[in-house]
């Protein structure tokens, strides 16, 4: 494939590894913000070709892992109408919430849909007049503008049994949040590129200053993280603390002013809840008022009692690489990949479920090196 | 927490302590039929305990079993697939081919089916007409004989149109043990041909998230290059068809079975363009989608050229190569070598695999 | 968060710029989506494609001098003036 394949060369991915080995002279530790990143370091295997000097740490960039628990109880609560069509990226499907997950409901009869993009959601209420479509909004600014387009066209269109259950959530404000942390030990971040496709980077810059920390605006093949892990452990390395953009064939500094136009017609900056993180200010968005009809919280009124987190779940701490898997008390034994407590185990790039994973290769459930 | 700790699994409920933040098993789920890991616990937990006897306790796609001086292979399967015609194939080629294929797994020359059919009130009956149609079709070009069936019909609404079930018996010419016990170290890993088209076919025309493609699912019968295998003398230890839950996870039941480790190369394994493209915009791994005409053979290290040349002159198996291999292991592993040369673990999914944003 | 992949657009339809979609091929197999973020990218482009959605047009020069970069990476090692 195409600007893909390309990005995926063993030669040269295996050179920048020794480049960036002769380049280390001691011990880093750097985030990846964003869940494909996690899942090309894992399926690539790239953390094992760094140098071991470097200490990757798999961040919050997931929207299977963070969004809170009162809004999937939330969700399956809706879902279990029996007049709604309940629309879902497959990845939310298998999330728990307080008791089960959305699966469950449409074991028990829910009308629970996968869809590939929110346009599919929209276009099933048109199709189903007499239904309640009601579309899962979960994802990172990225995912923003495709929802809000929905949205737009619904209002447009006069679909009026389309609405949203929001769970959009912004990266800076994440990043922040872990960077302000006493027990933080994150020294230069990987940005995630495809929400920098749409927002450009500007808005690091401030971070970068306050905290004095690399950022470096990265890709998902092997070959861009490589090569960004590089750029950032070379300013380490100088003593730099600047965004960089290693992903110049798609971000630009401004991002995509069309896409950012679209969302901010319909959604605001909102206080957002983080599972496992609490409530970040100004890290979510919320629909403008003007399209408040599309709101599924205010469509459908709230009758079930607030979620709870299971209490010995860390989730919060892992994701935030202030803790590891194995040293959670319910880790691999009440918590597996079959019945998942948090989103870090339930998603298959979270940092419990690859340790889970690798849990036989080593003691302690430490990440071994390669068996092959 | 180690792989044995599955064996005594801890019974669903409350006894195993945790009434918040778990998923609640007390129904079937989906996933229950995705041939992974929660199909595993239902087969572990509720059928085989109830079932047990030593035949069923083998743990293999069918059942061999002594009459007289023959050995015979029997088995069951059951086609619940949506929508019933697909490209490449329909739920009527899927269940002669499908039960045709556990046959020869066993390493059986596939003879006679039943076909016992759920039609839902309201079926029209030309869809009837052609689901029988591909049947006969695929019968003949197998050279099994369906001898027997049954046909009920349930209320409208209460199923997907139209349910297959077919049983089998093929007899056993050869004198080897074909299982994963009979596994070694050092045996080669060979797949019959390019994997992932039966399941990206399916997903091509499933309600949100149609694509223009022309992946064409693998659905076939893979008797005759078995058969010529087993005729020529091929000291085949293990064979396994590779069905929902895909390439992948028919290695980890396999690795589990025969407590050994199974390594991988990923560059040996071919995968058709239009179905890496399919996988990368839905983020699905192709190692874990499902086919319905490939399968993998374990045959000692000394026999692979041999067994090589014999499948590729078999349409169904002309992109037959060696994938990996088995080594030395304590208990059921499966690793593959990636394209950058690193190594990472395969394990069972949960239930299906879905398309991910993320 | 996202994943997103590359595909060249093969035919465009829609006059209104929010509602434009295009056929889009990825590796041999061909997907429609919307273009409403990248009006203006034309057939034979490549975009970022994100659940439905082209969230970014590819800068193909720019692509092939990363590229060039990336898998040259000896020669630039000297530039830099690292050794061993």
């Amino acid at each position: 494939m195409k600007f893909v394949d390309e990005y995926r060369d063993a030669d040269a991915a295996r050179r920048w590894a020794e480049r960036l080995a002769r380049l280390t002279t001691r011990p880093w530790t750097l985030m990846e913000v964003c869940g494909g990143q996690t899942h090309a370091i894992l399926k690539f295997g790239i953390d094992e070709l760094l140098p071991k000097e470097i200490n990757l740490i798999h961040g919050p960039g997931c929207p299977v892992c963070v969004t809170p628990i009162e809004l999937i109880d939330r969700a399956i609560a809706i879902a279990a109408r029996p007049e709604v069509i309940f629309c879902s990226f497959g990845d939310m499907l298998r999330v728990p919430g307080s008791r089960c997950d959305l699966l469950s409901v449409k074991a028990s009869g829910g009308d629970v849909r996968m869809v590939y993009s929110p346009l599919d959601a929209l276009r099933l209420a048109r199709d189903n007049p007499d239904r309640q479509v009601v579309f899962f909004a979960v994802g990172f600014e990225t995912t923003a503008p495709a929802t809000a387009l929905a949205v737009h066209q619904a209002a447009q269109q006069g679909v009026a049994n389309f609405s949203l259950l929001v769970s959009h959530v912004l990266v800076p404000p994440a990043m922040e949040t872990i960077l302000a942390s006493p027990e933080n030990r994150v020294q230069g971040f990987l940005a995630a590129g495809h929400v920098c496709a749409v927002m450009g980077y500007r808005e690091y810059e401030p971070i970068a200053r306050r905290y004095r920390i690399p950022i470096v605006v990265t890709g998902f093949e092997p070959l861009d993280i490589l090569q960004g892990i590089y750029l950032c452990v070379r300013q380490l390395e100088e003593g730099r603390a600047e965004v960089e953009n290693q992903y110049t064939r798609v971000v630009g500094l401004d991002g995509n002013r069309y896409a950012q136009a679209i969302f901010r017609e319909v959604f605001h900056v909102a206080p957002r809840h983080w599972r496992g993180m609490g409530e970040i200010p100004q890290s979510g968005l919320a629909l403008n008022e003007r399209y408040a009809a599309f709101d599924a919280e205010r469509r459908f009124p709230r009758d079930e009692e607030r979620g709870q987190e299971l209490p010995e779940c860390i989730a919060g701490l892992i994701l935030q690489g202030v803790r590891k898997p194995y040293d959670c008390p319910i880790f691999g034994t009440v918590c597996t990949p079959d019945h998942p407590c948090g989103a870090p185990m339930v998603s298959s790039e979270g940092a419990c479920a690859a340790y889970y994973r690798y849990r036989r290769l080593s003691c302690e459930g430490a990440r071994a090196p390669s068996p092959g | 927490m180690n792989r044995e700790d599955r064996s005594e699994e801890r019974p669903l409920g409350p006894s195993f302590g945790c009434p918040v933040g778990r998923v609640d098993h007390a129904q079937i789920l989906l996933g229950h039929g995705g041939g992974g890991l929660l199909t595993h616990r239902l087969l572990e937990q509720v059928f085989r305990p109830a079932f047990t006897n030593p035949l069923l306790d083998a743990r293999h796609d069918g059942a061999v079993l002594t009459v007289g001086s023959e050995r015979l292979a029997f088995t069951t399967d059951s086609y619940v697939v949506r929508p019933l015609f697909f490209p490449g194939g329909d739920i009527g080629t899927l269940a002669v081919n499908g039960t045709i294929n556990d046959l020869t797994m066993c390493g059986a020359r596939p003879l006679f089916l039943s076909v016992a059919f759920i039609l839902e009130e309201g079926l029209p009956i030309e869809i009837l007409y052609r689901v029988v149609a591909s049947m006969r079709q695929a019968a003949q070009s197998a050279g099994v004989q369906i001898v027997t069936g049954d046909t009920k019909v349930v209320d409208r609404g209460k199923g997907d149109g139209l349910y297959i079930n077919t049983a089998g018996v093929g007899l056993i010419m050869h004198g080897l043990t074909i299982a994963p016990t009979a596994i070694r170290p050092g045996d080669a890993v060979l797949l019959s041909g390019d994997i992932g088209r039966h399941g990206m076919a399916i997903m091509a025309v499933r309600e949100g998230l149609e694509f223009e493609t022309t992946i064409i699912s693998d659905c076939a019968a893979v008797a005759e290059p078995v058969q010529a295998l087993l005729t020529a003398g091929i000291e085949v230890h293990c064979l396994r068809d590779l069905t929902r839950g895909g390439l992948a996870t028919a290695l980890v039941e396999i690795a589990e079975a025969a407590r050994l480790h199974i390594h991988l190369e990923e560059t040996a394994i071919p995968i058709q363009e239009e179905v890496r493209g399919a996988c990368e915009i839905l983020g699905l791994d192709p190692l874990y989608v499902a086919n319905e005409g490939r399968f993998v053979c374990f045959v000692p290290l000394a026999q692979k050229e041999a067994a090589l040349d014999i499948l590729r002159q078999y349409p169904v198996a002309t992109d037959a190569h060696q994938i990996g291999e088995v080594r030395e292991g304590t208990e059921g592993l499966v690793t593959i070598k990636g394209t950058l040369g690193t190594s990472r673990v395969l394990d069972m999914l949960s239930g299906e695999q879905l398309p991910r944003i993320c | 968060m996202c994943l997103a992949v590359p595909g060249q657009i093969l035919s465009i339809a829609g006059d209104d710029p929010l509602m434009r979609v295009g056929r889009i091929r990825f590796g041999g197999i061909i997907k429609e989506v919307s273009l409403a973020c990248v009006p203006e990218a034309e057939v034979g482009d490549y975009v970022l494609v994100h659940v439905g959605f082209a969230i970014s047009k590819l800068d193909e020069e720019e692509a092939q001098r990363v590229l060039a970069y990336l898998r040259n990476t000896d020669e630039l090692a000297e530039l830099e003036g690292e050794t061993l």
